[in-house]
């Protein structure tokens, strides 16, 4: 097996088993700290992608701070512990875990029918090349700069209104 | 590049059907914000692998702005729960019903 091939079926697994943590654990820390470890995973198969300014920016953004500000807002409300995932509700949680698990049947099914890797002829060098912050950066601030700016307003917005959301009373 | 595309595409479908159930099973409301995390990422796996396979950085552009927009909306989510947990004390959805009739 060669590198890539191990490197991905590492962080396969660790993406989809940490995936299945977040939803099953009861207690929200902890299922915080799977969604953290989902991240990680997630930006090492970035990784295997070439899309290195993307994986760096998962870290930053995602297991940096939006994980923070979660495990902040759980420490200030201290929500109680759900019950274990099968504990009430039974039979309609198997049922939704059933239908997921078919619409999942189905997905693969769609992908591996359609079978994409036949039109794709993957370039290794276009590929690194377009994973390097150079050609994202190029491409955000000549072609995309209007989605760039309207990103930073909404970015302004939602600080303002994160502010004025959680502030004590409502005048 | 070894690895065909669809692993990545049917890893990214199961994180995005995890994250479903996540919504519709879970009780507690930053659980469920959590969740809604899992699916959006799923999206972006989905994403860098066609950006990666075409040679083309517009896909990792576009990821790009799902964080930015992910980052704006786990702020004034976990605001609104902050706002919902100082009136009602509690962040069970089943007992957040005002406005349901």
């Amino acid at each position: 097996m060669s590198l890539e091939i191990t490197l991905f079926v590492i962080f396969a697994l660790a993406a989809a088993v940490s995936a299945v943590m977040v939803v099953t654990r009861s207690n929200p820390v902890i299922a915080a700290l799977f969604l953290v470890v989902n991240f990680g995973s997630l930006a090492g198969l970035f990784l295997t992608l070439h899309a290195q300014f993307i994986a760096v920016t998962e870290i930053i953004v995602y297991a940096g701070a939006i994980m923070v500000l979660f495990l902040f807002v759980i420490m200030l409300i201290k929500p109680e512990n759900e019950q274990k995932f099968l504990a009430v509700n039974k039979k309609i949680k198997l049922t939704a875990v059933f239908l997921a698990a078919l619409i999942l049947v189905q997905i693969a099914y769609i992908i591996l029918f359609a079978n994409p890797s036949a039109r794709l002829n993957p370039d290794l060098n276009a590929s690194v090349q377009a994973g390097t912050i150079e050609s994202i950066g190029t491409l955000i601030f000549t072609k995309y700069i209007l989605p760039f700016e309207a990103a930073g307003y909404l970015l302004l917005a939602a600080t303002i209104g994160a502010l004025v959301l959680a502030k004590k009373k409502f005048e | 590049m070894t690895i065909p595309i669809e692993y990545y595409l049917i890893l990214s479908g199961f994180m995005f059907l995890t994250g479903v159930v996540g919504v519709l099973t879970r009780r507690n409301a930053i659980v469920v914000f959590m969740s809604i995390e899992l699916m959006l990422n799923s999206a972006d796996l989905t994403f860098v692998a066609f950006s990666s396979y075409l040679g083309n950085s517009i896909g990792q552009v576009f990821v790009f702005f799902v964080m930015t927009v992910a980052a704006a909306e786990a702020a004034v989510g976990l605001a609104i729960i902050i706002a919902v947990f100082r009136n009602k004390k509690t962040v069970n959805i089943d007992e957040i019903n005002i406005l349901k009739w």
